[in-house]
């Protein structure tokens, strides 16, 4: 969380319509290294919007995407994944009916030098990074879908960090998840953090925020309310900006930076 | 409430030694445990037929188990034989249901390219090659593969391009396809046809012989047992887990037997006596005391069949196309966030299809020795069932290639065993019938039960 050097992602002056409706309003927001921002807001603020037009879903109308500090040009998802962005979305992607390892390399799969798929060479680099990311992980011969929550989480975070993942874009990710669960993607996103990832975290959960973000970016109506350290806000101060966008005199400064 | 909690934490040890060999089993040998329940199922109606006949066909008031006629070669034999083309079908129908489609047109399709076949090789080829071409066989099966692959990718563009739920197209299918068979010849029947092309369908002179199948048979257990040691040394590299040596030398086993049970199965069916005789005499052979035994052998229709299964297995458990066509059935929005093609594997999966039709529809007419713009009617129905019954979920995502012919195999014992009883038509329809029903409840209770 080193305020030096350039920032991991910086949007400056985002801006987005949909037919005449500002769907995102001269945005700026910034993402430092081993860093996790909170995006905050009501339904229809422009959190996912803005979060889109970095994963490489839409396209911006005006505005800049820097990327270590140099501006990157991103007009697909395939773009975006060329600069280490990967997005978890919130209905969990995966598909049910195989397990671990083919989930993980979905569309990207290992195959030997016949021109079949290289299941055992899947499974191994699978067992690696999971041997990582959640240790207790067993059942790798099982569907997905006879795993927890918690654990099919784990492999679509799996997913996006096996491929050189630098930044992270988590849509709701324990929206589906107990209480057990999700503690347990916050013990996964708290350790990505130390190896360096960036992560934007999208969440209507107050608590999740505060638990897990370093700084929080309040979005309403398109436009950005407010950033602030975890720190140096309390809950109500965040609600009433996602509620009435009213900034507390204290962040009443040209600009909020960690 | 002590003595309560103290057996609860230790049953939740994972390796209790007393509960679960079954299960402990299964995992050892990762055997798909529907797969085991469908064979058990297939010899309980073998037994139960067997059983049947015998006590029909004993003196009345006794009974005697080797009067029994279903569990002869002979009767095995043809059953192997009238199973093929509905199994080649539902090798394709399993990998276009679990895309969470359905092919209502394939027993049309199968109508129609049969008649193309014939028409190709009856009235259009022996124009320019003359009759009995040793080409013509080979030009008339590509014409019916090829026929079928486009008429497969026609139905699967509109399916998966144009956006028509796969139902309202087939079944649109269905129709256009029996109609244009009825049209090609203006309804009359083709026949006969080509003499090479006849074998395809089985019989006497359509069978490789003892010697040829005993070849086929023991390369194919060379191939399985090469084919585990391949796949375990590849694990062994990777420092996977395996399974234990014993498992793995259980499974190789079975399947050897399965096989050599086979051949000996086939060839212990010897051609009828008549034919033997004229064949011997043919070709100058002394007949011995109690007349000639020479052996079918394997069909060549039920290699046709093994083989496409075969193929259709290694598409389906080895290749990007076939995980493709998985991932697509378990979640198509994520196969598409992935970056899949959805549409084009969709399109690929009916052209598969069509190209299958097109080989069932050889040997069905084959078999037959003509095409009638009525041949292969209901097969659809069968197709679909053969699929369901050998596990494949109807919500996609779900399916076998080895489950949805030994669906087949049973649904057309069934309906041996009830023409052996001398069971009334009507009456095998509502039997086939319940039994599909009865084989997706028991499907649907054993999922529900191993999801608890």
């Amino acid at each position: 969380m080193s305020a030096n050097g350039s920032p991991l992602v910086e949007m400056r002056n985002i801006r987005l319509a949909f037919g005449g409706i500002h769907a995102v309003e001269n945005v700026t927001i910034t993402l430092y290294p081993g860093e996790v921002v909170g995006l905050v807001g009501h339904n229809g603020a422009g959190k996912s919007t803005l979060i889109k037009i970095l994963s490489g879903a839409y396209r911006k109308d005006s505005g800049e995407i820097l990327i270590n500090g140099t501006p990157a040009t991103i007009n697909n998802p395939r773009d975006a994944k060329s600069y280490g962005i990967e997005t978890i979305y919130q209905t969990l992607a995966l598909t049910d009916n195989v397990d671990a390892a083919a989930n993980m390399y979905l569309g990207r799969e290992l195959l030997t030098r016949w021109g079949t798929l290289d299941d055992a060479a899947m499974e191994d680099a699978t067992r690696k990074v999971m041997g990582r990311l959640n240790p207790h992980f067993r059942r790798f011969k099982d569907p997905v879908k006879a795993l927890s929550g918690g654990q099919r989480q784990s492999i679509a975070i799996a997913r996006a960090i096996h491929f050189n993942a630098r930044i992270l874009i988590m849509d709701e990710p324990t929206a589906a998840l107990g209480p057990a669960e999700t503690a347990q993607v916050g013990q996964l996103i708290r350790q990505l953090k130390s190896e360096g990832i960036g992560i934007f975290l999208i969440s209507h959960d107050i608590h999740d925020v505060f638990d897990l973000g370093d700084r929080i970016s309040v979005m309403k109506n398109g436009r950005l309310v407010a950033t602030a350290r975890t720190t140096e806000v309390t809950k109500d101060e965040v609600l009433g900006m996602i509620i009435m966008g009213n900034v507390p005199p204290k962040l009443q400064r040209p600009e909020v930076r960690a | 409430m002590a003595d309560v909690t103290v057996p609860v934490t230790t049953t939740a040890a994972p390796a209790d030694p007393n509960v679960g060999w079954v299960r402990r089993f299964l995992r050892a040998t990762e055997i798909d445990p529907r797969l085991i329940g469908m064979v058990v199922a297939l010899v309980l109606i073998w037994i139960v037929f067997h059983i049947l006949s015998a006590w029909r066909l004993s003196p009345p008031g006794t009974f005697n188990w080797w009067s029994g006629v279903f569990l002869r070669p002979r009767n095995l034999w043809i059953m192997s034989v009238q199973t093929a083309s509905i199994a080649v079908m539902a090798t394709g129908m399993v990998l276009v249901i679990v895309t969470r489609n359905i092919d209502l047109s394939v027993g049309s399709i199968l109508g129609f390219v049969g008649m193309l076949m014939a028409v190709t090789q009856v009235q259009i080829l022996p124009q320019y090659l003359g009759f009995g071409h040793p080409l013509t066989w080979i030009i008339a099966v590509a014409v019916g593969v090829v026929a079928g692959a486009l008429i497969g990718g026609l139905h699967g563009f509109l399916i998966a391009f144009v956006g028509i739920p796969s139902f309202i197209v087939t079944l649109g299918g269905l129709m256009v396809w029996r109609g244009a068979a009825w049209w090609i010849t203006s309804g009359r029947t083709v026949a006969p046809m080509d003499s090479t092309y006849k074998l395809l369908g089985g019989g006497p002179a359509g069978a490789l012989g003892a010697n040829l199948t005993w070849l086929i048979g023991i390369a194919a257990c060379v191939l399985v047992v090469g084919g585990l040691a391949l796949a375990r040394q590849r694990k062994v590299r990777f420092n996977l887990p395996r399974r234990p040596l014993w498992a793995e030398t259980l499974v190789g086993a079975v399947v050897c037997a399965v096989i050599v049970g086979f051949v000996l199965l086939v060839n212990n069916y010897p051609w009828p006596p008549i034919i033997a005789r004229n064949y011997a005499q043919a070709n100058n052979i002394p007949i011995p005391e109690g007349g000639l035994f020479i052996a079918h052998g394997i069909a060549i229709p039920v290699l046709i069949a093994l083989g496409v299964a075969l193929v259709m297995t290694f598409i389906a458990r080895r290749t990007r196309f076939g995980r493709y066509v998985f991932a697509i059935g378990g979640n198509p929005e994520a196969a598409e966030l992935s970056g899949i093609n959805t549409r084009w594997v969709t399109m690929k999966v009916f052209m598969l299809m069509g190209a299958l039709v097109g080989i069932a529809s050889t040997i069905a007419t084959a078999r037959l020795d003509s095409a009638t713009n009525a041949a292969g009617t209901l097969d659809e129905l069968y197709t679909i069932a053969a699929a369901v019954i050998g596990g494949t979920s109807l919500g996609g995502g779900v399916g076998t290639i080895a489950g949805a012919v030994l669906g087949a195999v049973l649904m057309q014992s069934l309906q041996s065993g009830m023409v052996l009883m001398g069971l009334e038509t009507p009456l095998q329809q509502m039997v086939v019938g319940v039994v599909l029903v009865l084989a997706v409840a028991l499907d649907t209770i054993y999922r529900r039960r191993a999801r608890a």
